[in-house]
């Protein structure tokens, strides 16, 4: 997701360090997180903080902010050695950070949101003007006194960026801060990090997006495995060298033929709408896809767009009133439960895996129970046949490469992209006609994520339709053959991914695509 | 003769009806916190029993509503242990509190089962008492009905106009960004729930010192899941809360004044007793049917445990 | 702060065990010191509290009898507390099964049928569960919680039953003692052991304990339950009816509370009276989750739970201390259960300065 002529950053600033970190260790019960990690800030730097999910980079922030302690290792601001013992504490010296998955309130309003953080008891009418300041200046549109949960995904990330901004901190952390946005709103906020910066703010930005990473960041720090496996200037480096240091070898490519297209429908949505039954959710409008055999579709969109309502409504979590606007392989499946559908010949694949797609605290084999119990005939004559589930369980986890001590250890034992193999591996080993995944890659580990795409595009190649739903678009144009985008409860035309490109599908994600009704509101994007 | 016995439902009504607002608000207060407390029975039979020996023993039924309050704390305390700093289930540690607190309060209130005690006289508000009807019903009462008035008044202005309440509401929704941006989760969370023990105590003093003013084991009589069942009924607004409480003070008192009127009506006493239990089971019912409502409302982390990593 | 939870990387199998053991540890530390703080030598009311009721093979047979009503009631809980179904009203489940079987027993007063007292199995078990139905149905259909509903519907069915005794079923000839009529023979439950009270019931609650343990660890309905329980996402996403856990939960815990109360009126009373129950819907709570929801844990557990019962009997008589002190004691056994629970989970570490 870049700007097609990045305007490469100058060169980092001079001037004694405002920040510097020395050999700080963070130990947990079953992981050290950060070992040995020195890293050094400078007023008016953009530091990028690199490396995969699970490399300790969300751990350092959290040490860096006060809200958690290192176990070892000094921090040095502004010259004087501290001790962040609170956010507060943090906010206080001069911190402030914007957190990945936000930690606002969302049955309070914005000024509420933003009292909350700040110290003493601010007149909430006097904040909210400040607010609607500091909000022009920057270039951050948001209205003081709506309520959090009316608003977008970028709203409420602006209202995170202000909070920090109201009290004037001289280093701000991002954590991720884009994995919410569309191209577009990357841009934007990409303006106003510069804007900080050149005003002498320090950025600490914590990323795995390598392009993004080369566009705004002066230097970078990386990370593998909680340790710092390099240093660089972004600008004078390529994508691929930065990935050699983030993830210790070249970065894995999937192989991509084209599609054997023309198959016959598998997964048809004909007007699908849906209420949503989440006082906070989107509706359903008006929905149309045809997804054939042997195709992969792929569906993009800022978080928040309606994306969880398609998944239920398509799986059965969340029935409709009418038969015909889900069809699976030709049968009209609106009124059937997740179980039917199954049998009909659909998989599921959920974006929360812990939870919903396992069970925490059950085994593997327990969990393999959850969906394969008929496909894979795991019962007999209503009990569970234990040795079958063992086989079936052990089998998915040899083919599926899945690390984990076996049939037995408990779905919570396991990591983020394993899990994800394993329940892949279920849902594919009983040979779905039509899958259906979001998110397939998400919080997965580079390795991974790239098996879990070659895996998609195999079961494509034996004649499975394939539907994803994804908020990553760099994985979207990777593996689909067609990609269409959801906005506020709406589906856009699809369009083959070979005639398409980021920047047009960026701007469909704020709803805009070409015959979408031209006062169309548009509020859960941008 | 209409316009008195009108007077002395509404008077009766109200006696009724301030255990429920007390021990209610107090619940509100704790599971705004994100604290589900199911031992507001227990609680409330513990302050039940603590004010009545010590009003029994000193002759003061202020140190007996002390005591009752101290009481019901150290149950909520207890409770606070379980879940907050041993992240126990709450339901399970809710029942449990409810089982030890009434067996308990059963166990060293024996030797009080047969005395009574002295009836504490009602606080005559000048002027006010003297308005028709109402006036002898609601400003000729005992002290703790003010209280429960008061209470109120402050509950609504300690949630929604100060800072303290905000930060109290912000953590029963999001434990998880309250502790981020740096408030302490777990002290707010015991704060909240040694309130709602306290106020069950005190509501639980309020039977057994002013109301019956008797001790007998089983006495609060499920008047404990009522409040509980009152928060949800009052969608966590402290206003409606008041409301439901007369409601239900209503409805035992109704059966009250049917029994004792002499009215002709073939009915046995267990069905009109009854009438409370089944006006609580109608409510839930009615305001639970739109499972939105309870959504929009309910404290989000409500009954969900909270450990920070550090 | 010098002591700290720490997060283990798996939890305990161990202290999944160790912990009701703990809890009983702890209980009794508990109860000698309520004894020294009344007074009464410790030694000397442990004693009598827990080992004089089960001297002999007759207070065996008590101890049993006593057990009996508590392991059905919790059995039928666990079904429901597996799936998060809180089912807490098996007290008043309980008093409607004992109803409905002394409905039939009153009825057939006179008669000598065989059928009779499978009759009234039947009756208790189907008088549990339509009381345990109104929770489920209200839960189902208006998303009340059943916690508040079953409790209050414990208060309505001990208004029932106090009607009953005083009024349509009180025996004629009973002194006006709020009591029915001493049932026929044919209504008794037989006895297993000849000079003792423990019966039939018994033997039907061992029965119920093992089909318990095939529906919850073998059966594919019982994982499903435990689905609901641990992850309700997960059931949706597997396609677990929501409903269908909800309406077993509430029914297996009702059936059984009604069972046991069928068992107490046919067995040890004879005879329906205004306290048919003795707290057991309320114990076999504790009695579930000290057995950890297992039926095998369960049958330990209600024979502890039992033996407190006793407990309190034997206080009372020889150490004049209320009875009231089982109730005590079985609380501050869940509590240290629950408390105990978290070293599953957590190990406790000693800290360092800060």
């Amino acid at each position: 997701m870049t700007n097609p002529t990045p305007q490469a950053p100058s060169a980092p600033p001079d001037g004694p360090p405002r920040l510097v970190l020395r050999g700080i260790r963070k130990v947990y019960p079953s992981v050290v997180a950060n070992d040995g990690i020195d890293l050094t800030v400078r007023p008016g730097e953009i530091h990028a903080v690199l490396g995969e999910n699970g490399a300790g980079k969300s751990t350092l922030m959290k040490i860096i902010y006060g809200v958690t302690r290192q176990t070892e290792g000094e921090i040095e601001w502004e010259g004087k050695a501290v001790e962040v013992d609170s956010p507060a504490h943090a906010r206080s010296l001069g911190i402030g950070m914007v957190f990945q998955h936000f930690s606002l309130f969302e049955t309070l309003n914005v000024t509420q949101n933003v009292a909350l953080a700040l110290p003493g008891k601010p007149d909430l009418k006097a904040l909210a003007k400040q607010i609607e300041e500091v909000s022009q200046r920057y270039g951050l549109p948001v209205d003081p006194r709506r309520m959090v949960h009316a608003l977008s995904v970028g709203e409420r990330q602006r209202v995170e960026i202000i909070r920090c901004l109201l009290q004037s901190p001289r280093l701000l952390i991002m954590d991720e801060p884009t994995s919410v946005l569309t191209p577009q709103a990357v841009r934007k906020l990409f303006e106003t990090l510069r804007q900080l910066a050149a005003e002498g703010c320090s950025i600490l930005y914590i990323s795995h997006k390598l392009d993004e990473i080369q566009e705004l960041c002066h230097t970078a720090t990386v990370l593998r495995g909680g340790k710092v496996t390099g240093s660089c200037i972004p600008s004078q480096e390529t994508p691929a060298s930065m990935a050699r240091l983030m993830i210790g070898k070249d970065l894995p490519v999937c192989e991509h033929g084209a599609s054997t297209s023309g198959g016959e429908t598998r997964l048809r949505l004909a007007g699908l709408s849906h209420a949503s039954d989440d006082p906070f959710g989107t509706d359903l409008r008006d929905i149309h896809l045809d997804v054939h055999a042997g195709e992969i579709v792929g569906i993009a969109g800022v978080s928040g767009n309606g994306q969880q309502e398609l998944l239920y409504a398509i799986s059965g979590e969340a029935p409709l009133a009418e038969k015909f606007p889900v069809q699976i392989c030709g049968i009209e499946a609106g009124r059937m439960t997740p179980d039917q559908r199954r049998t009909a010949g659909m998989g599921f694949v959920p974006e929360e895996r812990l939870g919903r797609g396992a069970v925490p605290r059950m085994s593997l084999a327990e969990n393999a129970l959850l969906t394969a119990h008929t496909g894979a005939g795991l019962l007999k004559s209503g009990l569970i046949d234990f040795a079958a589930m063992e086989k079936f369980s052990a089998e998915c986890i040899a083919a599926y490469n899945v690390k984990c001590g076996g049939p037995g250890a408990e779905a919570k034992s396991l990591s983020g992209g394993n899990l994800q193999k394993y329940i892949m591996g279920r849902e594919i080993m009983q040979s779905p006609k039509v899958l259906v995944v979001a998110q397939p890659t998400w919080g997965v580990d580079v390795g991974a994520a790239a098996f879990i795409r070659q895996a998609l595009i195999e079961l494509r190649d034996r004649g499975t339709a394939i539907l994803v739903i994804s908020e990553e678009l760099d994985e979207l144009f990777e593996i689909s053959d067609r990609i269409a985008v959801i906005a506020n409860g709406r589906l856009s035309p699809s369009k083959p991914a070979a005639e398409t490109n980021v920047e047009e599908i960026g701007v469909w994600m704020s709803g805009m695509w070409p015959g979408a009704e031209a006062a169309q509101e548009v509020s859960h994007a941008a | 003769m209409e316009a008195n016995l009108f007077t002395s439902m509404l008077f009766a009504t109200v006696v009724a009806g301030t255990p429920l607002v007390i021990v209610a608000l107090g619940l509100l207060v704790s599971e705004k916190s994100g604290v589900l407390n199911l031992g507001a029975e227990g609680m409330m039979a513990m302050g039940a029993v603590a004010a009545f020996a010590v009003t029994h023993e000193t002759g003061s039924p202020w140190l007996g509503v002390l005591a009752g309050m101290g009481a019901g704390m150290v149950m909520a305390f207890l409770f606070g242990i379980l879940v907050l700093s041993l992240m126990a289930n709450q339901v399970a540690s809710g029942l449990a509190l409810s089982i030890f607190g009434v067996g308990l309060s059963a166990f060293v209130g024996k030797p009080f089962e047969s005395v009574a005690l002295a009836a504490v006289p009602p606080i005559r508000l000048p002027f006010l008492a003297d308005i028709p009807v109402i006036g002898p019903a609601l400003y000729n009462q005992q002290a703790l009905v003010y209280f429960s008035w008061a209470l109120m008044w402050a509950v609504v202005w300690f949630l929604y106009r100060s800072r303290a309440g905000l930060v109290l509401r912000a953590v029963g929704e999001a434990p998880g960004s309250a502790h981020s941006i740096g408030y302490p989760v777990i002290r707010i969370r015991y704060l909240a729930t040694l309130f709602g023990g306290a106020m069950a105590g005190i509501g639980g003093a309020f039977l057994s010192v002013f109301y019956t003013p008797l001790w007998v084991e089983g006495m609060v009589a499920g008047r404990g899941w009522i409040a509980l069942a009152l928060v949800v009924f009052a969608t966590w607004r402290p206003l409606r809360v008041i409301v439901g409480a007369y409601l239900f003070g209503g409805v035992m008192i109704a059966q009250l004044f049917v029994q004792g009127s002499g009215m002709e009506i073939d009915m046995p006493s267990q069905v009109l007793s009854s009438l409370p239990y089944w006006a609580t089971i109608v409510v839930l019912v009615i305001i639970s049917r739109n499972a939105a409502t309870i959504r929009l409302n309910a404290p989000v982390s409500l009954g969900q445990p909270y450990r920070a990593d550090t | 702060m010098l002591l700290k939870l720490e997060a283990r990387p798996e939890p305990s199998q161990l202290m999944a065990y160790l912990s009701p053991l703990l809890a009983v540890a702890l209980t009794l530390i508990g109860g000698l010191l309520v004894f020294s703080a009344l007074g009464t030598d410790p030694l000397e009311g442990f004693k009598v509290f827990f080992l004089n009721p089960v001297k002999d093979t007759y207070g065996v047979s008590e101890l049993l009898l006593k057990a009996t009503p508590l392991m059905l009631c919790a059995v039928g809980l666990a079904v429901g507390f597996r799936a998060n179904v809180w089912n807490i009203g098996a007290e008043g489940q309980y008093v409607m099964g004992a109803v409905a079987a002394s409905g039939m027993a009153l009825y057939f007063i006179d008669s000598e049928s065989a059928m009779l007292l499978p009759a009234m199995v039947l009756a208790g078990a189907v008088g549990g569960a339509l009381w345990a139905a109104i929770p489920a149905l209200l839960r189902t259909r208006f998303n009340a919680n059943e916690i508040l509903t079953s409790l209050m519907l414990v208060y309505i069915a001990q208004l029932a039953v106090s009607w009953l005794a005083h009024g349509p079923w009180k025996d004629p000839d009973g002194f006006n003692f709020p009591q029915s009529k001493m049932f026929a023979d044919s209504a008794l439950l037989p006895m297993l052991i000849e000079g003792t009270r423990l019966n039939f019931a018994f033997v039907i609650a061992l029965g119920l304990l093992a089909a318990g343990y095939v529906f919850m660890q073998r059966s594919f309905l019982g994982f499903q339950m435990r689905v609901a329980g641990q992850a309700d996402a997960a059931a949706r996403y597997a396609g677990f009816s929501a409903t269908r856990t909800i309406w077993i939960g509430m029914l297996a815990g009702g059936a059984t509370a009604g069972i046991a109360g069928m068992a107490e009126v046919s067995g040890p009373m004879g005879q329906l009276t205004e306290h048919v129950s003795n707290n057991y819907g309320f114990a076999a709570i504790i009695v579930a989750f000290i057995g950890r929801l297992n039926p095998v844990g369960i049958f330990f557990g209600s024979l502890l739970m039992a033996l407190l019962y006793l407990g309190g009997e034997q206080a009372q008589q020889y150490l004049n201390l209320p009875s009231s002190i089982s109730k005590v004691f079985q609380g501050m056994l869940l509590f240290f259960l629950l408390g105990a629970d978290v070293f599953i989970h957590y190990r406790l570490r000693l800290k360092g300065g800060k």
